[in-house]
């Protein structure tokens, strides 16, 4: 069994997400233990793509940065072999179903398994299109996140009886990133999930600060957080580590 | 398998967040496209305001230079605004606005979808809103000038490359931000099921025309048809009707930039792999890892990483040809229908009319070919002249 259920085991899971690469892939391995010691419960790794549609500025500068730096598939996929000596921390791939399936979706997601992942977000892959990736998954035990938006009303339902690990609630319309407000009815999302199937909710995109963090969590099982995360990174880039952490905590406390 | 499938090739890879709004389209489209008043509606703006049936023209001193087949050429650089790309736009933003919508977005590469977007939402009332590569905007400032004179917004794209595929996505982006009030016209043959499919058949009138036309002048099927491709929409509309037609071969031309041997290359099928991007799978030019590749070609057109699902498919069962044609044979092929039919076709469709010139003497006298030509050159005379080593202004 891979170890995706513990995240949510510690009360209210926060999760972090960075773009693997951003700077360095050394100074990612240094954020996912710096962020787990800080109370991250799950990390969320992004593989850059070269247009990740889904992502607003932050994130997409973020993939451009790693890619320039020659980051690549196989290379996370070292830096994921060393983190996996020293720490057990749930980690999640998420990346583009193009970087997968070029790779060789069978290929990926088995060496992603071996490695030791526990999960795979893929945000251009809806439910109609999710027997390319999510047998595949199955097979190898590594969970397949299903996720579902403000817009997918009746198709909430369906979505979760089919979820696997949590399902990744998308907090407002448009692409990732930091936002004043978020209007949906959070709860009401997660409810017609728990409704099919008693599974963890996370909520994502456009949460940055605490108090933020706070309201989500007592609408969900999880709490994540990326562009906020990147910006650090950005802003701060060989040197991030520390704030970074520092922000983690704070974020974790919030929740907790 | 999924939905809007050609062979392996099409489906819906897109987020979550935007599946209803494709769900709201598709079954929009399923009812209009079978709706008596729609079709009606439309085909009066195809024929009073774009100016259809486009000619067949049969390019007498092209076919006589050449020496072998006789060559027509579909004019659809006679239509408003100079391009195909009207006949998509009208029938999308028609549908639009029965769907309730009142705001358009749209991608453009050379503006020429932007500006047939921008001219389709000031004839309907529709707000408009258009994405171009940043690139692109300064290749083609003055389609960026047209798309404001008509009232709509241009938004220069400066991500990633800065041109069309870069256009793509943030109209897909903004779309995202935005569905119940707006619609997104896509300009080709791609994106996630129902555009390949819709773009498809409001370009079909080309190939319909056109086999009406040929049967009226010479009371046969002609042996080949050529369209340039990017996205494709040019293309399949020339190709459609003629799909179950096996003797017409069907050959697309795709933009080899510098030569298919090099990296400036925009030719998807020559030097593209199987893969899934905006919305669709099907080839791609990308590098090991699936990192789409920095494409180039002198037409902004046709300057895109990937082809259609169903041009993929044609590709795979072998029902069409794609072949490969550089800048330079392009250039050639611009300057040569210039000088000999008095017609200056559009870069992106001079790259079919290159193809049809190394090919019509290959084929007899009692041949007959027909070239798309998808649009009208205007726009390029700036930019072919540069590509000459001649400066000139707009």
């Amino acid at each position: 069994m891979n170890n995706l259920k513990k995240a949510f085991e510690k009360g209210k899971a926060f999760i972090p997400f960075i773009t693997c690469g951003d700077p360095s892939l050394e100074i990612t391995e240094q954020l996912v233990y710096a962020m787990e010691k800080a109370g991250a419960d799950l990390i969320e790794l992004g593989i850059a793509f070269s247009d990740p549609t889904a992502e607003g500025a932050v994130i997409q500068k973020a993939n451009l940065r790693a890619l320039s730096g020659g980051v690549t598939t196989d290379k996370i996929f070292d830096m994921v072999e060393n983190i996996r000596k020293k720490t057990k921390i749930p980690l999640a791939f998420m990346t583009y179903a193009n970087v997968v399936f070029s790779y060789g979706s069978e290929k990926f997601v088995k060496k992603a398994a071996e490695l030791g992942m526990d999960a795979l977000i893929i945000p251009d892959v809806p439910f109609e299109e999710k027997e390319e990736f999510a047998p595949l998954c199955k097979a190898y035990d590594i969970d397949f996140i299903s996720l579902i938006a403000p817009t997918s009303q009746e198709r909430i339902a369906m979505i979760a009886k089919e979820a696997e690990g949590f399902v990744y609630c998308v907090s407002s319309l448009g692409v990732t990133g930091v936002r004043s407000e978020i209007t949906t009815d959070i709860a009401a999302m997660v409810e017609l999930v728990k409704k099919q199937k008693e599974i963890p909710c996370a909520v994502g995109f456009g949460i940055s600060t605490p108090e933020q963090a706070k309201d989500m969590a007592k609408k969900a099982d999880g709490v994540i957080v990326g562009s906020a995360i990147v910006k650090l990174c950005e802003q701060y880039g060989s040197q991030c580590v520390g704030p970074v952490a520092e922000y983690v905590k704070k974020m974790k406390e919030a929740i907790s | 398998m999924s939905k809007g499938r050609f062979g392996v090739h099409g489906g819906q890879y897109i987020p979550e967040t935007l599946m209803n709004a494709v769900i709201e389209l598709e079954q929009a489209y399923n009812k209009y496209k079978n709706d008596n008043a729609f079709e009606e509606e439309l085909t009066e703006l195809f024929n009073e305001y774009a100016g259809r049936p486009s000619r067949l023209y049969y390019a007498k001193h092209l076919t006589q230079k050449l020496g072998g087949a006789k060559i027509y050429l579909k004019r659809e650089d006679l239509n408003h605004t100079g391009a195909h790309k009207i006949n998509n736009v009208l029938g999308q933003v028609l549908l639009a606005k029965k769907m309730g919508k009142t705001r358009v977005i749209a991608e453009t590469g050379a503006g020429q979808h932007g500006v047939a977007t921008a001219t389709a939402a000031a004839l309907m009332g529709m707000e408009c809103e258009v994405f171009m590569g940043e690139e692109d905007t300064k290749r083609q400032s003055l389609n960026v000038y047209k798309m404001r004179l008509l009232g709509a917004k241009v938004h220069p794209v400066a991500t990633g490359t800065a041109t069309l595929k870069d256009a793509v996505s943030e109209t897909m982006r903004e779309w995202t931000n935005r569905m119940e009030d707006t619609h997104y016209v896509l300009g080709s043959v791609m994106g996630p099921h129902p555009f390949p499919m819709i773009v498809r058949d409001f370009q079909a009138v080309i190939s319909k025309e056109i086999k009406q036309q040929l049967l009226q002048k010479e009371g046969r099927l002609p042996d080949a048809v050529l369209a340039c491709v990017g996205g494709g929409s040019n293309a399949i509309g020339a190709f459609y009707h003629f799909i179950e037609d096996s003797t017409v071969r069907l050959i697309g031309c795709e933009a080899a930039g510098r030569g298919i041997d090099t990296a400036e290359t925009a030719a998807t099928i020559a030097t593209g792999r199987l893969g899934i991007f905006h919305g669709m799978k099907s080839y791609f030019c990308q590098d090991a890892y699936g990192q789409i590749a920095p494409v180039y070609s002198i037409s902004a057109g046709l300057d895109y990483p990937g082809i259609g699902p169903e041009h993929a498919w044609l590709y795979d069962i072998g029902r069409a040809e794609y072949v490969a044609v550089t800048d330079e044979e392009a250039v050639e092929a611009f300057e040569f229908l210039s000088k000999t039919e008095g017609i200056i076709p559009a870069i992106e469709s001079a790259h079919a009319v290159a193809h049809g010139i190394k090919m019509a003497p290959e084929m007899g006298k009692d041949k007959i070919m027909v070239i798309n030509l998808s649009g009208r050159g205007d726009k390029d005379c700036v930019s072919v002249a540069k590509y000459r080593g001649e400066d000139i202004h707009e």
